[in-house]
């Protein structure tokens, strides 16, 4: 093929992805005047962002007069086990009350206070009522109000327009290659900085909330182009997914039905939550039914029920309670609303969760508890990048929203993703937008044009192999059977060895027919990022030898000090094969350790 | 849950030149959805078969197709809640061009999203706040349930019979207006846009739109009905036309 025959489009910002963290970055980038286009494997406004179910947190204060920024901070430290990247969550807790009026301004209707103020609502892990929500389809809200202001913005959107791989001049990004669903053809987008808003990797586990979009697209694409991967041993199990039926598994049930009031119950019924309370958050979680039970009428003196522990501690007590036997019919446990709160409300503040059991699972969720189970929900790993530009080691690259690391350390907040995907998809859009004001235009290699073309070619052109559908569901077993919610060294050696086969098969993996609109084609081409996320998943899992928020060991219980002071970073080495380095980390600044570790009294006293 | 059985799916294939239905059968168990079954037809019997999917929850309304020739979601379409015994027909929404298969063309109505004049906010109270009673936005709540699925629009007689994309922009986009019209802090002006651009006369509210919404929004009587009305008291009220007569305003 003749790289001279592929269409060419050119732009001075390019963002690989139309979720939020993608749709804020080209609104930002497009108000301060760059050309800025949008390319997503879907259609405007489908992307996994608009699953989000219960709210985006941010410390407005509306609901709770005495929360603020060093609280949220706090939170977010403590939940993700004091890993994440000091800046980034001081960055997010500082700003996401603005991006949340702003979103207010640009159209968005959120539920409101009696006051007339945007409601809060509490969510796990988070000391105050801190979700600005809109009922539980609060990513909706947030999908929509972004699209129609990025369209109103002149940012160009390119839909179903899947990326390949970026294209570079030197050591910068100069664009990348991609094609159209719609007619199979490449193009080339050319761009002095691309935003990788991509979101993860859920795809390649068998249980998971995640959208078939999510296959790790941006990690495998970065770190072909040279860019570090961080964390990425820290995959969060969101504990309450459905179970049954069969072809529902996994679908996410929102946290806001405990954040409402649902409780957690064995198949003893038993509210075995109380029994899982880690002694790092005993002093500030209610230790009896009593004292649950007031927090729920509003006392603010009582202290938050233990169902509202961080995702990582409730995920791990429900995978425990139903491999000793406690577990529901189909395998799960009960997550009982309907004797909690009147059926009025449940359908007023969890309409979407009411819809989905009714209609899919033929349950009234008013009237009969839920059956749910951990299922893989979300990467708080990522691209290494640059705590306030967002620009990962490889110049003109970006990278935002779940895409990104660092964050969210071991464990992510349930209500701090929406928020992340607005501060951070900014940042990313203004550190774009500064870079591309500052550099020239890059060289086109048509060399690297015509590489990309030809890899993806090749399962086209097969006189026979592979179906790569089945290849997807055997990475998935793998995946699922070796590197779950606990992990253990045979499993996850075991899981490398199975990768390693299945990536010799998927090199032999055929797409029947053409390349227009071919699902086939589309899937042997995912087959490459679903393996290498995994692989990444794999390898720092295996290195990380303690136990900590998303990332368990068997052999390896209880958090480690040796390893909280180190990150480990994944880079491609020079011999083509997966290099991992365990990374010491800075001290933290003073001023933000002294927020960290202050007492809640403290910091209510505004003694911190 | 009863056991696996097997259905025999009729799915059109084919592209803008033309095509025709393929027969498949597949084993599924009948609390599975429609998509369930698309995709094992795709998975084991037809790799390369287009659709459009997304969540697979009802929440982004990619999935929509004619299941025997009713506009629907494929995920939210339980086997069991299909006729016994018949064939299951698949077809792409007629109202739209054909890509492939299942998969049409819908960017028109991206297009017409792109012609409404968005929100424009009145100024913040001084406490940098905007103040909205829960009662006062239901009814805009309603309407952002939207997940443009676009069911609406291919069940539309003005759009899917008498081709008018021209004269009327469809029940989806109308409840887009009615949101901004209701919406307690804009301050723009749409009816004169709705009136003439958007062709709200040409509903003859038929109501099929509102029968096909996944989101069970009332789009004939809390949006459609509502604009029309607007239209009506600004153009067509006695009083008001005489007043704009005499101070010279409006078209």
């Amino acid at each position: 093929m003749n790289v001279k025959d592929i269409q060419t489009i050119q732009h001075d910002v390019l963002v690989i992805g139309a979720g939020g963290a993608g749709l804020r970055a080209a609104i930002e980038c497009a108000t301060r005047g760059l050309d800025t286009g949008v390319v997503t494997k879907s259609l405007l406004g489908k992307a996994h962002t608009v699953m989000a179910e219960g709210g985006m947190a941010a410390a407005l204060g509306y609901a709770d007069a005495r929360d603020n920024w060093k609280f949220h901070f706090r939170d977010s430290m403590r939940g993700g086990k004091f890993k994440n990247q000091w800046r980034m969550a001081e960055l997010h807790a500082q700003q996401a009350p603005d991006r949340v009026k702003e979103l207010e301004e640009w159209g968005a209707v959120f539920d409101r206070t009696k006051e007339g103020l945007i409601a809060q609502r509490n969510f796990g892990g988070h000391r105050f009522p801190r979700l600005a929500h809109v009922g539980d389809r609060t990513g909706l809200e947030l999908i929509r109000t972004l699209q129609d202001k990025a369209v109103h913005s002149g940012v160009a959107v390119h839909a179903e327009c899947t990326a390949l791989d970026l294209l570079k001049d030197g050591d910068r990004i100069a664009g990348l290659v991609a094609y159209w669903k719609d007619t199979g053809r490449f193009v080339i987008l050319r761009a002095k900085a691309v935003i990788l808003c991509t979101g993860g990797g859920g795809k390649a586990w068998q249980v998971t909330s995640n959208s078939w979009e999510y296959t790790g697209d941006g990690y495998a694409m970065a770190y072909e182009a040279g860019a570090e991967l961080l964390d990425m041993e820290f995959a969060q199990f969101h504990p309450t997914g459905m179970v049954w039926p069969p072809s529902v598994r996994g679908i996410l049930v929102t946290e806001g039905v405990r954040g409402d009031g649902g409780i957690l119950l064995n198949s003893k019924r038993e509210r075995f939550m109380f029994r899982y309370t880690p002694e790092k958050f005993a002093k500030e979680t209610a230790d009896t039914e009593g004292e649950a039970n007031r927090w729920l009428a509003g006392d603010k003196q009582a202290r938050r029920p233990p169902e509202l522990l961080t995702r990582d501690v409730v995920a791990r007590a429900i995978a425990a309670e139903i491999k000793e036997g406690r577990g529901s019919p189909h395998g799960g446990v009960y997550l009982d609303i309907a004797s909690r709160v009147d059926a009025e409300k449940i359908r007023k503040k969890l309409p979407s969760m009411y819809h989905q059991f009714m209609e899919l699972a033929e349950l009234d969720i008013t009237k009969e508890p839920m059956e749910v189970a951990p299922t893989l929900h979300y990467f708080m790993g990522g691209v290494r990048v640059d705590h306030d530009t967002q620009m990962s080691n490889v110049p003109g690259l970006f990278a935002a929203g779940e895409a990104a690391g660092g964050f969210n350390g071991a464990n992510r907040l349930g209500g701090n993703s929406l928020s992340d995907l607005l501060v951070f998809g900014r940042l990313a859009g203004i550190g774009a937008a500064d870079y591309a004001r500052g550099t020239q235009e890059p060289a086109l290699d048509e060399a690297q044009v015509q590489r990309i073309v030809e890899r993806a070619r090749t399962p086209l052109m097969r006189e026979s192999g592979e179906n790569p559908f089945v290849l997807h569901e055997e990475l998935q077993a793998v995946m699922q059977r070796n590197v779950g919610i606990v992990r253990q060294r045979e499993e996850m050696e075991q899981a490398l060895r199975e990768i390693d086969r299945l990536r010799e098969r998927a090199a032999t993996a055929k797409a029947h027919a053409t390349s227009q609109y071919n699902a086939g084609w589309h899937e042997a081409l995912d087959l490459r990022s679903l393996l290498l996320t995994s692989e990444a998943v794999t390898r720092a899992a295996l290195m990380r030898e303690e136990s900590r928020g998303g990332h368990a060991r068997l052999d390896f219980e209880g958090e480690r000090d040796e390893w909280l002071k180190k990150d480990i970073v994944i880079r491609k080495a020079r011999d083509g094969s997966m290099g991992l380095s365990a990374v010491e980390r800075p001290a933290p600044p003073p001023e933000l350790a002294k927020i960290a570790n202050a007492s809640i009294e403290d910091l209510e006293a505004g003694r911190v | 849950m009863s056991d696996p059985r097997d259905y025999r799916f009729r799915v059109w294939r084919g592209d803008s030149a033309g095509g025709d239905f393929a027969e498949y059968t597949v084993s599924a168990s009948p609390q599975m959805v429609v998509l369930d079954c698309l995709h094992e037809i795709q998975r084991r019997q037809a790799n390369d078969l287009a659709i459009r999917w997304n969540c697979k929850a009802g929440k982004c309304g990619s999935c929509s197709v004619e299941i025997n020739g009713k506009p629907r979601l494929a995920c939210m379409t339980r086997m069991n809640a299909l006729p016994d015994g018949n064939d299951i027909t698949v077809q792409p929404l007629k109202t739209f061009p054909v890509v492939k298969d299942l998969v049409t063309d819908v960017s028109w109505n991206y297009r017409q999203n792109k012609r409404i004049t968005p929100l424009q906010p009145k100024p913040r109270e001084a406490d940098g706040t905007y103040r909205m009673m829960q009662e006062d936005v239901d009814r805009i709540q309603e309407f952002r349930k939207c997940i443009e699925c676009f069911l609406c629009q291919d069940v539309c007689h003005v759009l899917r019979d008498q081709d008018r994309q021209d004269a009327f922009v469809g029940p989806r986009f109308m409840i887009r207006l009615a949101g901004l019209e209701m919406h307690p802090l804009d301050t723009a002006d749409r009816i004169p846009a709705i009136r003439a651009e958007f062709g709200s006369g040409l509903c003859n509210i038929t109501r099929c739109c509102t029968e096909v919404c996944p989101e069970h929004i009332n789009i004939t009587d809390n949006a459609i009905i509502p604009l029309k009305e607007r239209v009506v008291d600004r153009y067509y009220d006695p009083v008001t036309r005489l007043l704009r007569v005499f101070s010279g305003a409006g078209k």
